[in-house]
């Protein structure tokens, strides 16, 4: 564990928690550019987490300390996992103790307590939404899986900065395995985080909603760490395509100018990924739930075949 | 330990074992001395019973880290066929997790066992020990004498548990039905290990060990094996008796079963294909591989749409026995293809999946015994909300759900880990075909993975979480102490083994070993890291894993204290408007499987009744049933009917008749024997 390593390591974690809501903030701005109206500014999901923060805590009679420590346990296990996506240097401390089937075991931890906690008040939203939401979990994540499967063989490695390190410094090879990877992640990162077409983020309409179905219940300082968790979630799918998709820029070893300059490297990337969110949401149309199983299962399909493809294609 | 034990003069390795089996007979038999007496088997014999389980695990520890093998030939058999039994790493493996799971459920029993109108407590003591005898005897027989023998008395003492409570029609036929695909079982068994002696006449499993097989009798006899222990375990399309037997019989047996009895099935394929026939083919793994993730998606998939807490379980042990299988497939394909370090890898995968799954499913099952008592409800749209009323049962049923639904830091990750790490680094095979074929696999353990964690939302969820649907839900009460402690010693089984998996790879070396020729090459990488292969290629560390994740979890909490007031008010919940709000209008078990049912609708034998609008009463059913009972099982015993209807002509039923077979037959004897 070298000195820029644990600089590194750190700086990762102390962006991933303060920019994330600015991301989300980015993405809502784009839209609203897209849509020519104005938005509320970029700053608004900090202006949110702070009101929330403020108010008082309405909780349920029968809520119960499960329902009270998940906003916790989720926030936890989504800081850890933009952790170990390597975004700026690829000689992180925490490297070896997860590899990218932890990150997907991470990342469905909590989906398993967010479910759960939406199960725990007993109302018929509260469930509907665990329901969909484990519905959109079992399909998306063997295909996220899938994904960073391909990566794997690719780098002949499961360890995040090996494969970020093969990626981003190969020969230029163009991969037609991670073409297919790619059109699958992105699939599954519209379904993960909520987005249009699986599920719309800005409303509260029932026929539609997935996750604000499930936290309906949530009020106070567990609201704003849940919403804070969701943009973290955002975050760190960005993260991973930016790292499997876009490596560029990512500072290899101990190298500390490399770190300095992949600071702006990583932001130009995040905005880059933020703005072709938006135009993705602005292009398609929600689509009803029992859609939502096929739209998955392709992404599904098309990362299987990324797969392979690698086996037969490119060995 | 094995030298302490010398100096004790206590019996070690093979001695130790046959001593704790003959220890468990005895407190069976002396549970005959009163069968009424519920004080008895309660408050001495079933402890004890727990004390030679833990005795039974220190030796096992001790062959197992010692990695001694030790033979011993009993005085007792058939004349010139003496029982033979031996101790060897493999059999200390699972005599370890038997030993683990039978002293918990012993001490669970010891809370659960109440005054009822089935079999007397005197004689399910009997069964119970017997049971747990009989499995020890299974795991060290090492003739197929000895070992049908055992065999046959696990299957019968399990049959006459599952059927304690025998007044009720229904138990009686999942009796029946699981004795009969025993059965069947078993003369696949006999006819393996036929096979396997190869006209020689010697059963003894050295000497089979000893001899070459053809390749063609090698098959023949890897198929048998195959059918007959996935009989016992439960593989698809011989899966039918599990989903039935567990709800009949009563919880510490059902723990029991799923936890042990199914490994020891896992046990028989294992010794039979590694250790007798010796020299696997590539072909056998394909074969493995199919049938396993075939178990494990249709396990899963059934398991999603069940509304009674124990066939939801049984179902999910299905799916996990498939994952054992299909890991042990991988392994024996790498093995046929020569490929020694991945094969250990994919073999790792697959026994630690069996310790694994005898904790996790252990504790489930344990789990709905109690929320059975305190509410004597079985399906999961009458309970919910216990969470309130039984926190204790709730948080360990919580630790054994995440388990089972693989997820980090607990054991079941790991070894889902470890058989996704099997799959993903297969170097280029020699056969095109199955060169695609892996990465397939590997996709659909990912997918049976991603759907238990479905499954044990709904499972968790819907029992625990919520309001009470029914007035006996909000009545429950919590475990007793024997219970509770049982339920949190298999809990710590999860969380112990998850956090420390150096230590199980450790158990594992001496077998991989043995049957591979080669160890996990990561082992030298130090107690914190998980590193199958290298360094390089992929590692996980729970402990430093879960101790950031902790650490940022906590950090998180306490940031949010120090800077927020901590304001809670209390209020009913958001009812959106609508004030008649009631505990019926969360998920059934059937509401929260449906997504499931919808998506794979093929899989399903769906039958119901929907209501048109204007029905004055309407009526709503569905029922999502196995298409195997309508493609395979009802033709089968329709055209074993037709058979014996053809048969009874011959029965006449007058003496003359009967006589004249009789005499025929002898006539018929004759001519040949002249």
């Amino acid at each position: 564990m070298s000195a820029s390593g644990l600089v590194a390591q750190l700086t990762e974690v102390a962006l991933a928690i303060l920019l994330a809501p600015l991301l989300s903030g980015w993405v809502i701005q784009c839209r609203a550019w897209l849509q020519n109206r104005s938005a509320p500014g970029l700053l608004q999901p900090y202006r949110v987490l702070a009101k929330l923060f403020e108010k008082e805590v309405v909780l349920a009679h029968n809520a119960s300390s499960l329902f009270r420590s998940a906003p916790y346990l989720i926030f936890g296990c989504l800081v850890l996992a933009a952790a170990i996506v390597p975004t700026l240097g690829t000689d992180l401390p925490l490297n070896p103790a997860a590899d990218a089937i932890a990150l997907v075991g991470l990342l469905a931890l909590a989906r398993f307590f967010i479910a759960l906690a939406g199960m725990d008040v007993g109302t018929a939203f509260g469930s509907l939404g665990a329901r969909r939401e484990m519905m959109v979990g079992f399909l998306a994540e063997p295909a996220l899986l899938m994904v960073l499967f391909t990566a794997s063989l690719i780098s002949h490695s499961t360890s995040l900065t090996t494969i970020v390190e093969t990626l981003a410094h190969r020969e230029f090879v163009i991969y037609p395995s991670m073409a297919f990877a790619g059109v699958a992640f992105t699939m599954v990162s519209l379904a993960e985080n909520a987005r249009i077409p699986v599920d719309n983020p800005a409303t509260h309409l029932e026929l539609t909603m997935i996750h604000e179905a499930m936290v309906l219940e949530y009020s106070g300082r567990h609201l704003a760490m849940i919403e804070w968790a969701a943009s973290l979630k955002l975050f760190v799918y960005s993260c991973i395509g930016l790292a499997l998709f876009f490596p560029f820029g990512v500072a290899q070893g101990g190298d500390w100018l490399g770190l300095v300059l992949a600071l702006p490297a990583f932001a130009a990337k995040l905005a880059g990924g933020g703005a072709a969110l938006a135009a993705i949401e602005m292009v398609s149309a929600k689509m009803r739930i029992f859609r939502a199983p096929e739209f998955l299962g392709t992404a599904f399909m098309l990362a299987v075949l990324a797969l392979l493809v690698h086996v037969l294609l490119e060995r | 330990m094995i030298h302490m034990g010398f100096a004790l003069g206590l019996p070690s390795g093979v001695d130790a074992v046959l001593a704790a089996a003959c220890a468990w007979i005895a407190l069976g038999a002396a549970g005959m001395a009163a069968p009424g007496s519920l004080r008895l088997s309660a408050r001495v014999l079933y402890p004890a019973g727990a004390l030679v389980g833990v005795a039974l695990g220190a030796a096992a520890l001790a062959a197992s880290l010692g990695n001694t093998e030790s033979t011993r030939v009993l005085p007792l058999g058939l004349p010139g066929l003496p029982f033979h039994a031996r101790l060897d790493a493999l059999s200390a493996f699972f005599l370890l997790l038997l030993a683990a799971v039978a002293a918990g459920v012993s001490v669970y029993t010891v809370g659960y066992l109440r005054p009822g109108t089935g079999t007397a407590p005197g004689v399910q003591c009997l069964c119970h020990h017997v049971f747990l005898a009989s499995m020890a005897l299974v795991l060290v027989a090492d003739d197929a004498y000895f070992f049908m023998v055992a065999w046959e008395t696990m299957a019968l003492s399990s049959f006459f548990l599952v059927t304690s409570d025998h007044r009720h029609a229904e138990i009686r036929r999942a009796g029946y039905l699981y004795l009969l695909i025993a059965h069947l079982g078993a003369i696949s068994i006999l006819l393996c290990f036929g096979a396997l002696q190869a006209g020689t006449g010697d059963y003894s499993f050295d000497a089979m060990r000893a001899l070459q097989q053809p390749a063609g009798w090698g098959s023949v006899a890897f198929a048998l094996a195959l059918a007959g222990f996935g009989a016992k375990a439960g593989i698809v399309p011989l899966h039918v008796w599990l989903p039935e037997a567990h709800p009949a019989a009563p919880s510490p047996v059902s723990a029991l079963m799923s936890a042990v009895m199914l490994k020891t099935a896992v046990y028989g394929l294992m010794r039979v294909t590694l250790d007798l026939i010796g020299f696997p083919l590539w072909w056998w793994g394909v074969v493995a591989l199919v049938v396993g993730l075939a178990s494990a998606l249709f396990g899963v998939i059934f398991a999603a749409t069940q509304s009674d807490m124990k066939r939801l379980l049984a179902y999910s042990s299905i799916e996990n026995i498939g994952l054992i299988i299909a890991g042990f497939g991988l392994a024996l394909l790498f093995r046929g293809f020569g490929m020694g370090s991945l094969a250990a890898l994919a073999l790792t995968a697959a026994l630690y999946h069996c310790l694994n799954h005898a904790f996790f499913k252990g504790l489930l099952f344990l789990a709905t015994g109690s929320v059975l008592h305190a509410t004597s409800e079985r399906s999961l749209g009458r309970l919910g909300g216990l969470i309130h009323r039984m926190p204790w049962v709730a948080w360990c049923a919580l630790i054994g759900s995440a388990a089972t639904a693989g997820l980090p830091p607990l054991n079941g990750f790991v070894s889902e880990w470890l058989l996704l790490q099997a799959f993903l680094f297969t170097p280029g095979l020699p056969q095109g075909y199955v060169n695609m074929l892996v990465p397939v696999a590997g996709a659909a353990v990912a997918l049976a993975a991603a759907l238990s964690g479905y499954v044990m939302v709904k499972f968790f969820g819907v029992v625990f979480l919520g309001q009470p649907r029914e007035a006996r839900a909000s009545e429950a009460h919590d475990a007793g102490p024997w219970e509770r402690s049982a339920l949190v010693w298999l809990a710590a089984g999860c969380v112990v083994l998850g956090l420390a998996p150096m230590l199980v790879l450790e158990l594992l070396e001496p077998i991989t070993q043995r049957f591979t020729g080669y160890t996990l090459a990561g082992l030298g990488s130090g107690w914190l890291f998980l590193a199958p292969i290298d360094a390089e290629r992929a590692s996980y560390s729970p402990l430093l894993f879960f101790a950031v994740a902790a650490l940022l979890v906590a950090a998180a909490w306490l940031a949010v204290r120090a800077f927020y007031h901590g304001r809670v008010r209390r209020a009913p919940p958001w009812d959106c408007g609508f004030p008649w709000l009631n505990a019926r209008m969360q998920d059934s078990a059937e509401g929260f499987g449906q997504p499931v049912k919808v998506v794979f609708r093929p899989v399903f034998r769906i039958e119901g009744e929907t209501p048109s609008p204007g029905d004055s009463r309407p009526r709503y059913r569905e029922s999502a049933e196995d298409r195997l009972w309508y493609w395979l099982y009802l033709p089968v015993a329709q055209a074993v009917e037709r058979v014996t209807a053809l048969v009874t002509v011959l029965q006449r039923g007058r003496i003359s008749v009967y006589l004249m077979y009789s005499f025929a037959t002898l006539l018929v004897l004759l001519f040949f024997i002249r």
